[in-house]
Formats: structure tokens, C-alpha cells, sequence
């Protein structure tokens, strides 16, 4: 665990970047710093590393302060990733990754084959390992940069703002493996954002600062939207935090109905079997059983459903993988007011009304489920 | 005559080939005195720019001497210097190296400080030392820049190491100097010749060791 034990960081110009912040970053898990530029994150994290000293207050790794050990030895401990990457452009992909490995003395045949290991696990293609940074995208060069970071699998990653410089997609994309680097290697992880959603999607904890260097909140993302500690967070989280909040509630309590669900083949008697006064629509299915549209049950005369002219459903949402807002959506986007729930190869399990979704938000409220299930689930 | 007569009549003429005012003997003698100056100009303005430009200091103070370097008269340095110290290399060599030191310095200087922050930054968080920061990560990407730098001093010293014929050394200066005294311009344009070929083979040489030395990497764009 690292403690952030009262530190103060006053830059010889007088600025005081940090002002008496205490933080207990758990082990193991996405710790995000956030808050508006200037804030005092990078000052934050880079005494981490001892990039900058604190004027005050002590910083304890494992509950051994962090100036006990040569500061070289320290950083070698911990990964870096900044946000233009910082790739070494005189080196090949491959020899980027390696840098710490050599470092630390391991030959140069062990370190290539670490580094190319760790090229898989961020998602490069091998066929990149010779070619130099300039030759690849900014997303490519960012998992150069964490790869590079993890190389010699150090129980700790400090990242500063390292998916800021990319575009939407590709920076969603580098959250999603992210969080599934860490599923897998489990390491203790401070991430500075200035970015509330990627706070939110990425962090386990979120410590939000104020100007002046100063801690505002900290806490579970469910708990930041659910109960914001004063205005100034309230209003740096945004608009629609009712719905953002729905991200920490699983779908799989939702209980769906197959009946109104038939293949596009199905008989007359069985469309008669299905449609009744409670149910308006029903979904029709491909013969795979993926979903084609919503048809009232008198507009669809067996054996010649008009495919082309059914209603839209909306979104499919994961049964029990995506969450009530994903539920939700589907719902709000389809005409009919029904969502559509799919397994995870895309064939319908069932579909749900507004209301009965409006009643389990209403249930996970007071039941207050911002547990490990629910953070599953984002 | 034109000077492509002048340049056919020195070099067909085999006497210019053979003994001591030979071209053999002429051009190792400049190619000597222009390594030599060479040599000393990048020990003083190789570390000196690397280390300034390392730390981001002293950047006024360079600009000063460079100046200062620049606007010394060579020649009149090399009269001064003969007179005080009388006959021997030391004369040219003095002045050759006021002319190359600051085009070394300057442009090692600016290389150092336009190396891209970020990777230095990455470097030293990861746990580098400084020293292995300046080898490892500074040099290499200054590289370009630092020959370009070592390029411009080869050439003018190339060209200007003609002077040590003026007090009585060799090198390619000799036919100059001697084909204006002698009348002889066949010389004169034979000698300058010579020397426009050296600094082209310069050129060429800096060219070879940039494609050796510095990464693919790097050298896209530059
Ligand atoms: N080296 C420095 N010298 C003086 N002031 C600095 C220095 N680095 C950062 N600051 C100031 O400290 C404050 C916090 O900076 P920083 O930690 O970079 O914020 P953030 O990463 O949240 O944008 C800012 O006001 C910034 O201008
Ligand atoms: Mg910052």
C-alpha cells in the first residue's frame, strides 16, 4: 500500500501545488487522480517516484517511507507512463520495451523475449517489434509506453494523463485494455486524468482535487455519483450522474420475458399463442436467434413476416454483463418501450419493459449494490 | 584560356605529382593540419556544449564567446601569432581553431536543448541515471545536429588551413600562394581545385558516418 501521509509540495516560486493531502492508495487496484488542470495531480504523482521531492509530510511504500532506498532502485520498483508516451526514437519497439529489464542487468536475449511477451499482453502485433516509434499511430505508441512500463513487472504503475492525446475511440479502447491488464496482473495503480468519466470508468477509488492541491473526495465512483461530498464535486462530475450511476448496477436481476420472443418462421398458431391483450409487440428472431424487430401481433401473418418493416429494437443489452444503463438504453431507444436482453454470442435470452426496469433501479437503490458484483459489470 | 584549360595543364602536368610539392605530399599535409585542427576544435566544443546543454545552462555565455570567436580576423591572428611565437604550426592552428570552435559549440549546444523533454522524462522515471540519460537517450537523438555542426567546422577549416602557406608550410594553400607569386595561375586554379575537392569529399564523408552513426529512427526527417 502506498500512504500519502500529509505532504506539501511548495515550488521554489512559491506555488503550493499540494497542500496537506493524505491518501491511502490500496493495493492492487486503479487509484485516479482527478480535477481540473493545475490541480496538483502530476505534482501529486511524481513524488511518488521522487520526480519531485514534498516540502513536507512523508510518502510510505509498504510502510517503509520511500527515501529509504536509493531513488534509482525506487523508480525501478514502479512503471511510468506519461502522456506523449516518451518513447526512446532512436530505439526499436522491441528495445523501447526492454530499457528497464537491461536496466536492472538481465541479458539482452532475456530482456527481448520479456519485451515480447509483453507486446502481446498490451495488444501489438509482433510483426511491430523492429519497427521504430515514428513508424506507428499514437495509440500503438501509448502501449508501447505502458508495455514498457510493465516490463520488468513492477508491483506498482504510475500514469500520468497517458490517454489524453488520443482520440475517443482509440483512448476507449486503451481504457478496455487497461482494465484488463489489470484483471490479469493485479498491480497497484495510480492514474491521473483530468477527465471525470475515465476517472469513473477506470477507478476502483477516486480521489478528486481542487485547486490549490487540496483533496476534495475520495471514494468509490458509485459513491462520488451517489453522494458527492460538496459542490465543487457535484459540479465537476457533470450533468446526468442519476444515469451515469446506473453503470454500477448488474443487469443480471433483471427477470425477462421470453414469451413475446418468436423465430421469423414462426406458424400461425403459435403467433396466436403469443400475442394477448398484456403484450403489445412481439420481438421477432432470425433462425439463429438474433434479434430483427418488433411486430404488433396483428400486423404479423405467419410465414410472411415483412422483415423490413418491423420497429427497431434499440440496443441489446448483456444479460448480466452490461448494467442497467446498457438495460436501460435499449429500452428508451426502441418505439415500443422494451428492451432487448442477448447472451453473449448476440441471441435473444428475453426482453423487459420500462417499468419492470424502472422497479429494479428502484430495488438496487435501496439496496445500495455498489459491491464488487456491480463493478463487474462496467 | 579559360580555367578548364588552367585546371588540365596543372594536373596533366606530371611534374605536380611526384616529390615534396608533389599533390600526394600537398594534400596529406592539408588533410593533417585540417584533422588536427579539427580534432582540438571538437575536444573544446564537443563537452562544453554537451554539458551546457545537458543542464540548460549557460546558454548567454556561449553566445558570447561564439560571437566573440567569429568576429576575430583569422588571418590577422595568424600574422599576430607568427610574430610573437615565430615560425611553426602553432600559428595556424590557433586561429583554425578559433574558426571551428563555435559552430561545434553552438550547434551542440542547440542540439542538446531541442532533444524532445518527454522521453528524458520517461527515462529518468523509469530509473535511469544521468549519465545514462545523456549517453543513452540525449546524444543519440542530438546526434544529427551535432555532426551537422562538426560538418561546418570541417569545411571551413578545410578551406582556411590554406593559410599555412602563408608562413611557410605545406598543404594545398602552397600552390596558391605560390602560383600567385610565381604568376603561374595554372597553379593558382590547380590549388583551388584541390581544395573545392576536399571540402566536397568532406561533405561526403560527414554524409557516410551520419548514415552509420545515427539510428533509422532519427534520421527520418532530419
Ligand atoms: N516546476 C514547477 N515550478 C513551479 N510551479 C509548478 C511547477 N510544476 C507545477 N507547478 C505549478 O503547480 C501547480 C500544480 O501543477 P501540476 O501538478 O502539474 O497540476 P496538474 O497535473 O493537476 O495539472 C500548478 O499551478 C503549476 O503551475
Ligand atoms: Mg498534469
Amino acid at each position: 500500500m502506498i500512504r500519502i501521509d500529509s505532504v506539501t509540495k511548495r515550488y521554489p516560486d512559491g506555488t503550493v501545488a499540494v497542500d496537506r493531502l493524505s491518501l491511502e492508495i490500496p493495493d492492487r487496484s486503479i487509484t485516479v487522480l482527478v480535477g481540473p488542470s493545475g490541480c496538483g495531480k502530476t505534482t501529486t504523482l511524481r513524488m511518488i517516484n521522487r520526480m519531485v521531492e514534498p516540502s513536507e509530510g512523508s510518502i510510505l511504500l509498504d510502510g517503509v517511507d520511500i527515501q529509504a532506498q536509493p531513488v534509482n532502485t525506487l523508480r525501478r520498483s514502479m512503471g511510468y507512463v506519461i502522456q506523449n508516451a516518451g518513447l526512446f526514437q532512436h530505439r526499436t519497439i522491441i528495445d523501447n520495451i526492454a530499457t528497464v529489464p537491461r536496466l536492472l542487468g538481465w541479458s539482452k536475449e532475456r530482456s527481448r523475449a520479456r519485451a515480447a511477451e509483453l507486446m502481446e499482453r498490451v495488444g501489438l502485433d509482433s510483426s511491430l517489434a523492429r519497427r521504430y516509434p515514428y513508424q506507428l499511430s499514437g495509440g500503438q505508441q501509448q502501449r508501447v509506453g505502458v508495455a514498457r512500463a510493465l516490463a520488468a513487472d513492477p508491483p506498482v504503475l504510475l500514469m500520468d494523463e497517458p490517454f489524453s492525446a488520443v482520440d475517443p475511440v482509440v483512448r476507449k479502447g486503451l481504457q478496455d485494455e487497461l482494465l484488463r491488464i489489470q484483471e490479469e496482473l493485479g498491480k497497484t495503480i495510480v492514474f491521473v486524468t483530468h477527465d471525470i468519466d475515465e476517472a469513473i470508468k477506470l477507478g476502483t477509488m477516486v480521489a478528486v482535487m481542487r485547486t490549490g492541491g487540496k483533496l476534495a473526495q475520495f471514494a468509490p465512483p458509485a459513491e462520488l455519483l451517489s453522494a458527492p461530498a460538496d459542490d465543487f464535486v457535484e459540479d465537476f462530475l457533470g450533468t446526468d450522474r442519476g444515469i451515469r450511476r446506473l453503470s454500477f448496477f448488474p443487469s443480471g436481476a433483471l427477470k425477462l420475458e421470453s414469451g413475446p420472443v418468436v423465430p421469423v418462421d414462426a406458424d400461425a398458431k403459435k403467433l396466436a399463442a403469443r400475442g394477448s391483450a398484456d403484450v403489445p409487440y412481439l420481438l421477432v428472431t432470425d433462425l439463429d436467434g438474433k434479434p430483427l424487430g418488433w411486430g404488433a401481433p396483428q400486423d404479423l401473418t405467419a410465414g410472411e413476416i415483412a422483415v423490413g418493416q418491423l420497429l427497431p429494437y434499440g440496443r441489446p443489452f448483456v444479460h448480466g454483463k452490461d448494467s442497467l444503463r446498457a438495460a436501460l438504453d435499449g429500452a428508451v431507444l426502441s418505439p415500443t418501450g422494451w428492451s432487448v436482453g442477448v447472451d453473449g454470442t448476440g441471441r435473444v435470452v428475453g426482453v423487459v419493459s420500462q417499468a419492470v426496469i424502472a422497479e429494479a433501479i428502484r430495488n438496487a437503490h435501496a439496496e445500495g449494490r455498489t459491491d464488487d458484483e456491480a463493478k463487474a459489470v462496467r | 584560356m579559360n580555367i578548364l584549360n588552367f585546371v588540365h595543364a596543372f594536373f596533366s602536368d606530371s611534374a605536380h605529382w611526384h616529390g615534396y610539392d608533389g599533390i600526394p605530399t600537398r594534400f596529406w599535409e592539408h588533410i593533417g593540419y585540417s584533422l588536427e585542427a579539427l580534432a582540438y576544435s571538437a575536444v573544446i566544443g564537443l563537452p562544453i556544449g554537451v554539458l551546457t546543454g545537458h543542464y540548460g545552462r549557460g546558454g548567454n555565455a556561449l553566445a558570447l564567446i561564439a560571437t566573440a570567436g567569429r568576429a576575430l580576423p583569422t588571418f590577422g591572428l595568424l600574422v599576430l601569432l607568427t610574430i610573437l611565437l615565430g615560425f611553426s604550426l602553432v600559428p595556424v592552428m590557433v586561429p583554425l581553431v578559433v574558426l571551428a570552435v563555435p559552430p561545434i559549440l553552438v550547434t551542440t549546444y542547440e542540439a542538446l536543448r531541442s532533444v524532445d523533454p518527454s522521453p528524458v522524462d520517461a527515462a529518468r522515471g523509469m530509473g535511469m541515471s544521468e549519465s545514462r540519460i545523456l549517453f543513452q537517450v540525449e546524444l543519440p537523438v542530438a546526434l544529427p545536429l551535432i555532426l551537422s555542426g562538426l560538418r561546418s567546422a570541417a569545411i571551413q577549416i578545410v578551406s582556411t588551413a590554406t593559410i599555412a602557406a602563408y608562413v611557410g608550410l605545406g598543404g594545398l594553400g602552397r600552390y596558391i600562394i605560390d602560383g600567385l607569386y610565381q604568376r603561374s595561375y595554372e597553379k593558382v586554379v590547380g590549388g583551388a581545385t584541390l581544395v573545392a575537392g576536399l571540402a566536397l569529399a568532406t561533405l561526403a564523408v560527414f554524409w557516410a558516418v551520419g548514415r552509420f552513426a545515427v539510428s533509422p529512427g532519427v534520421r527520418r526527417g532530419a
